[in-house]
């Protein structure tokens, strides 16, 4: 479904994501694991097509369409949409009609996305999608509103940050309800937790996905390699080398970069 | 009074254009006041509200009372409109609303055919102790851009009276639009006055709103949304000063600029005693990134996330 080759992104000077390349397949979560200010949301962001993330170097395909230049509205036409981390606030737009935004018709109820988000829709689907929601209420919102949409690629940036432990579970129902209709996932997070509900994973770290594999063997290296480390975010060579898997990787396999 | 069958059949005719329910002036716990140029076309009164419409040459003057103790439960329906291309509507009004008395008004104001139409309200009015003043007033104009508009009020609460204002001109084009609103809010009193104006072409929108909050434990807020395109200008100056003890002010101004338009904010806050408090927030500008994205990333183009935004910005709430 998604082939991601050899992403390159600088920003302000700084080499924000450096030769990033991995495959996602149908129906598939793909987990990407990082500490803050790996470049996880920054990646998000240019797979999603933001203006100010786009790569200046690699490519990106989608169903074997070379989606690099397109903008973000013509990816959501596509399938593919971005939950934010931090979901902006809307003055005067109600809940409901935010959540059914990108369902192209196929459902004008957004009670059952509420629902399935664990909140109620006879106290929420009026209610504005402004300051007045608490961080954890507009997160589920945003969630609720990508679930309607239907999605075939739907990148989950830190999901579950700002939600509370009795409705984690609302977010693996989300993650189940996608991958049963075939869509597939990106998702992102700093939670080890969270990384194991997906099929595969990869750790990023300074703008680098190096390690891709099974999520537990992920959240091991995290744990052994990453969190002693004390650079946290800039990786020496040799620990990438430690990681045994290199920089690069396809969704086949993994393979050593060249350098 | 003169009845002018046919203007007010026009007048009912615009207002169901303009999205009104034409119904409200048909129902009998329902007070209204329809009122085209000079004339008055019809009137209708609940028990607790006095209204003394007196046409003059270019408008009416106009004393709405409300009796002390009186709640007037629905919303007194004001008309106002001037439906040829031309003309002048001057309209001086006197509100008192008694102790422990309340009212909403809903003024609607019609202007479809504006090429050369002024529309000025002079209003002065006085909430005694505990009493409350609603007051919305919506604007339906046309496409021509040739209605001005001078909407001032002088507004007094008592003790405990509450106020709150609401000034909505997003349908059509603005014209030339100056609000000049002044309040003096008495101790524990609460003012709310919030403007939603959408300018285009060469339209001029001037907002002037004034709180002084003078007695102890006011509370204040004036809000202002304003959305300008094409060569549209736009400025708002918000002033609360907080003269009461333990008062508290907020000014909150968002204007969104897009084409060749041009916006300036000018929040002023005095506070002249220590226990006082006022706050300020003001965001000029283009359309937020975020919000434009999070759109975007749902499949709307950029053009119809910017109207979304606009438009959500600018509705009531």
């Amino acid at each position: 479904m998604l082939k991601v080759r050899n992403i390159n992104l600088r920003k302000d000077d700084h080499q924000i994501i450096s030769d990033v390349s991995f495959e996602v397949g149908d129906g598939e979560v793909f987990g990407i694991l990082g500490a803050n200010g790996a470049g996880k949301s920054s990646l998000a962001y240019a797979l999603m097509g933001c203006p100010e993330y786009q790569p200046d170097h690699g490519t990106i395909i989608f169903d074997d369409l070379d989606i690099t230049g397109k903008s973000m509205d013509e990816r959501a036409r596509l399938g593919i949409t971005l939950a934010w981390q931090e979901p902006a606030r809307f003055e005067g737009l109600n809940v409901a009609d935010f959540v059914m935004l990108g369902c192209g018709g196929h459902n004008r109820n957004a009670d059952s996305y509420l629902d399935l988000m664990r909140l109620p829709p006879e106290e929420y689907r009026q209610r504005k999608v402004d300051r007045t929601l608490s961080g954890g209420e507009r997160k589920k919102i945003e969630l609720a509103s990508v679930l309607a949409m239907k999605p075939r690629l739907a990148i989950l940036d830190e999901p579950d940050s700002g939600i509370d432990m009795i409705s984690q579970d609302a977010i693996i129902n989300m993650i189940d309800t996608i991958r049963g209709y075939g869509g597939s996932i990106i998702l992102i997070t700093h939670e080890e937790e969270v990384i194991r509900t997906a099929d595969r994973a990869a750790l990023m770290c300074s703008g680098l996905a190096f390690k891709v594999g099974e999520p537990q063997e992920v959240v091991d290296y995290y744990r052994c390699i990453c969190r002693p480390c004390p650079s946290k975010i800039y990786p020496s060579g040799e620990d990438i080398a430690a990681g045994g898997t290199g920089r690069v990787s396809t969704g086949s396999g993994l393979r050593k970069d060249a350098g | 009074m003169k009845v002018h069958a046919r203007d007010y059949e026009l007048m009912l005719d615009a207002y169901s254009n303009a999205r009104g329910d034409p119904a409200v002036f048909a129902d009998d716990g329902i007070a209204h006041l329809v009122v085209h140029e000079n004339k008055v076309l019809g009137t209708h009164l609940v028990p607790g509200l006095e209204v003394e419409p007196v046409e003059t040459t270019s408008g009416i003057d106009l004393k709405i009372k409300v009796l002390p103790e009186a709640k007037i439960g629905k919303p007194v329906h004001l008309c106002f409109g001037v439906l040829p291309e031309s003309g002048e509507q001057n309209i001086n009004m006197e509100v008192e609303v008694g102790k422990n008395a309340g009212v909403n008004l809903l003024a609607h104001c019609i202007f479809p055919n504006a090429v050369s139409v002024r529309h000025n309200m002079r209003a002065q009015i006085t909430i005694a102790n505990n009493g409350f003043y609603g007051y919305d007033e919506v604007h339906f104009h046309g496409q021509q851009g040739g209605a001005t508009v001078i909407p001032k009020a002088r507004i007094t609460l008592g003790e405990g009276a509450s106020l709150k204002t609401g000034f909505q001109l997003t349908s059509g084009r603005v014209g030339e639009l100056d609000i000049d609103y002044e309040v003096e809010a008495g101790p524990g009193s609460v003012t709310e006055m919030i403007a939603r104006v959408f300018a285009s072409g060469s339209d001029k929108i001037r907002i002037r709103e004034k709180c002084v909050l003078a007695g102890a434990w006011a509370r204040g807020i004036i809000k202002s949304r304003v959305a300008v395109k094409g060569s549209a200008t736009s400025e708002v100056f918000s002033e609360m000063a907080a003269v009461g003890a333990h008062s508290r002010g907020h000014v909150d101004c968002i204007e969104i600029v897009q084409g060749e338009g041009s916006a300036r904010a000018v929040p002023v806050v005095d506070v002249f005693d220590h226990t006082a408090k006022v706050t300020h927030e003001a965001a000029i500008g283009s359309v937020d990134r975020k919000q434009l994205e999070t759109l975007m990333a749902r499949g709307l183009n950029q053009e119809q996330a910017v109207d979304l935004i606009i438009r959500g910005m600018l509705s009531p709430a």
